[in-house]
């Protein structure tokens, strides 16, 4: 098949920068990988081994089971659910929210509209970490430390997403709001009959970006959670390379790899609605 | 079935005015065509029959009910949008039925209505199928089948042909007037299509800079149009505007390219020298031996006619259409046979009749 820019001159080059691009993401995982399936000795004496070991059994169970030695005692079990209940929550919260505020800023004519439109808007430009502390304080002062809801809530708030569904939404042609007015479908109605199921694939391909991003959230977790009832797997692995003389590096790579596997398994599960959300509108 | 009663209707957005005081009354079963060009104020006159917009002044009646205060959902009405507005996420079927959805009709009532317009329309076949499976008549029809299922007082049709091509245009003009006889439902379209217009209205609303300029049946807005705009609207090519005075005590124009013209129906009143407009269509302009002589400038052979366009000695211009070939020569002798002339005073465009 010829390429747009036509037959390249030397497909060997082509090849060779593809190859380097492959070697540069997969290596990092390979060594995880491999990691994960030797014993804590092989990986201690500063060995960096290429090929799988024999150990690869024993340290998932111990991972699930007892969790590193750091971590008195808890499996990487609870966390891993910690973590798909916060990345479910943000993502799903996210959607709900700012597919409802953008809704409100393209369909009704409000006093104050495009005040409220800018002030989502201009927090994009702040950067979580700005915001953290205030964040923080608001959510201690209404005791929400180390609960579900103080790891979820704030995160919730998306301009990212509220842009991308204003955008979406003012594509939508006058003429479908004009027709549903005659047939004598309400707002609701419209939104639930119309304007959600014209908006699935974009949902789609934002709940796969939000997912991952829900699930590799740090910093708040960091500072939002000191008790392991609520931690997430992303704090639980920083937590057991804390220890300089005793980190258990097999563990680690384990628990790594299993913290993979969620966001993973919904990128290659809702890869087809993902793509499609990203390059085609159903008009 | 019903009438429409629009009275005194204006129409201003914001600074901008768009409508200035608009009366019209429909009868039952009546087709009425909206004909303008683009910023007349023909869709907002749609719009504001439909309850898309609130009128600023003045009052909607439909039969007999004042609805200027309803929503459209209220006033028992259907729409024809001019991209159809189908939804493209429901089949045809659910999208013909989805205002009968939406009342809380039985689902029974409303497959039977549905496969009924269906019927009517043609498009049983595609009642499964997607608006994007479909072409632009099949998409037309839904679009009327939309309409006729809600079993309204009134249609309202906004430019529903202009996405059509030319071909297909001419067989959904017939098939929509058909359709609208022999439901006999009251209805209002909007073209700037004035063949569309001619073809397919009862009567025409000729709308200009917010005014209905003329509200009459397609042939008396031809052969008698109210004022100069309606005149060189309606016709193709359009009618030629020549200027003139008044002579012979009404009796006579005096064109400005030189000869006088008596009036085949006799005098207009005014006084001498009252400055004139005298249109003629130019199917109606004559060759003739003694006529005036007119320079030759185009000529466009269209097969069974002729068009010519020159122009008379003052330099004014003329368009002259003949049936036949064009005869040769630079220069062609014309006459304006009085009976064809249309009289217009010159201050207001309006037209002047005897009396």
């Amino acid at each position: 098949m010829q390429s747009p820019l036509g037959a390249p001159r030397a497909p060997w080059l082509t090849h060779a920068i593809l190859i380097a691009g492959v070697i540069l993401f997969a290596f990092p995982i390979w060594i995880v990988l491999v990691g994960s399936t030797h014993d804590a000795a092989t990986i201690g004496r500063g060995e960096v081994p290429l090929l799988p070991g024999g150990h690869g059994w024993e340290n998932y169970l111990t991972a699930l089971g007892r969790g590193s030695s750091v971590l008195a005692g808890l499996g990487v079990g609870p966390m891993l659910v910690n973590s798909l209940v916060m990345a479910l929550a943000v993502a799903i919260g996210k959607i709900v929210i700012s597919f409802a505020s953008a809704y409100a800023v393209v369909f009704f004519r409000f006093p104050g509209r495009m005040l409220a439109f800018w002030a989502i808007f201009i927090t994009l430009m702040l950067p979580v970490e700005v915001r953290i502390f205030p964040t923080f304080k608001v959510v201690s002062d209404l005791g929400l430390v180390n609960t579900y809801a103080g790891l979820i809530v704030p995160l919730i708030a998306s301009a990212t997403a509220t842009l991308l569904f204003r955008q979406f939404f003012l594509t939508i042609p006058d003429e479908f709001v004009e027709a549903a007015k005659m047939d004598g479908a309400g707002p609701l109605r419209f939104l639930w009959d119309v304007v959600l199921p014209l908006s699935r694939t974009n949902m789609a391909a934002l709940f796969v970006i939000l997912f991952v991003y829900g699930w590799n959230q740090y910093l708040w977790p960091l500072l939002v959670t000191t008790s392991a009832e609520v931690e997430t797997v992303v704090i639980g692995m920083v937590k057991m390379i804390g220890g300089e003389a005793n980190t258990e590096w097999n563990i680690v790579m384990a628990t790594c790899v299993l913290s993979l596997l969620p966001p993973v398994a919904v990128v290659v599960l809702m890869q087809r609605w993902f793509v499609k959300g990203l390059t085609e509108t159903e008009k | 079935m019903a009438t429409l009663e629009v009275s005194g209707l204006r129409k201003a957005f914001g600074a901008t005015r768009v409508l200035h005081g608009v009366d019209l009354t429909v009868a039952d079963g009546e087709m009425i065509v909206i004909v303008g060009a683009s910023g007349c104020g023909k869709s907002t006159l749609l719009r504001l029959v439909a309850g898309l917009e609130t009128p600023t002044e003045g009052r909607i009646l439909i039969d007999g009910r004042d609805v200027t205060g309803l929503e459209p959902s209220e006033r028992d009405i259907a729409m024809v949008f001019q991209n159809y507005a189908l939804y493209p996420h429901m089949s045809v079927a659910q999208n013909m039925g989805y205002g009968l959805r939406i009342r809380g009709l039985p689902r029974v009532e409303i497959a039977r209505r549905v496969d009924e317009a269906a019927k009517l329309l043609g498009i049983e076949a595609l009642l499964d199928r997607r608006p994007r499976q479909l072409s632009g008549g099949q998409r037309q029809r839904v679009a009327m089948g939309r309409a006729i299922v809600r079993e309204p007082k009134l249609f309202l049709f906004d430019e529903p042909l202009s996405n059509l091509d030319a071909k297909l245009r001419v067989q959904m003009r017939a098939e929509i007037r058909r359709l609208q006889q022999r439901l006999g439902v009251t209805s209002l379209f909007v073209t700037h299509d004035q063949v569309e217009a001619m073809t397919l209205g009862d009567r025409l609303v000729v709308m200009h800079q917010g005014h209905a300029a003329q509200v009459a049946t397609p042939m008396e807005v031809w052969a008698k149009p109210a004022d100069t705009y309606v005149a060189g609207f309606i016709g193709s090519p359009a009618m030629n505007f020549l200027e003139a005075t008044l002579a012979e005590n009404g009796a006579a124009a005096a064109l400005r390219a030189g000869p006088v013209l008596r009036f085949a129906d006799g005098p207009r009143p005014g006084e001498a020298g009252m400055p004139l407009i005298l249109g003629i269509r130019p199917e109606h302009v004559q060759p003739a031996a003694e006529g005036m002589p007119l320079a030759i400038e185009l000529v466009e052979p269209l097969g069974s006619e002729t068009v010519l366009h020159g122009s008379l000695a003052d330099g004014e211009a003329l368009v002259v259409k003949l049936a036949g070939p064009a005869p040769g020569g630079a220069t062609l002798p014309v006459a304006l046979p009085p009976a064809a002339l249309h009289v217009f005073r010159q201050t207001d465009g309006a037209r002047l009749d005897p009396g």
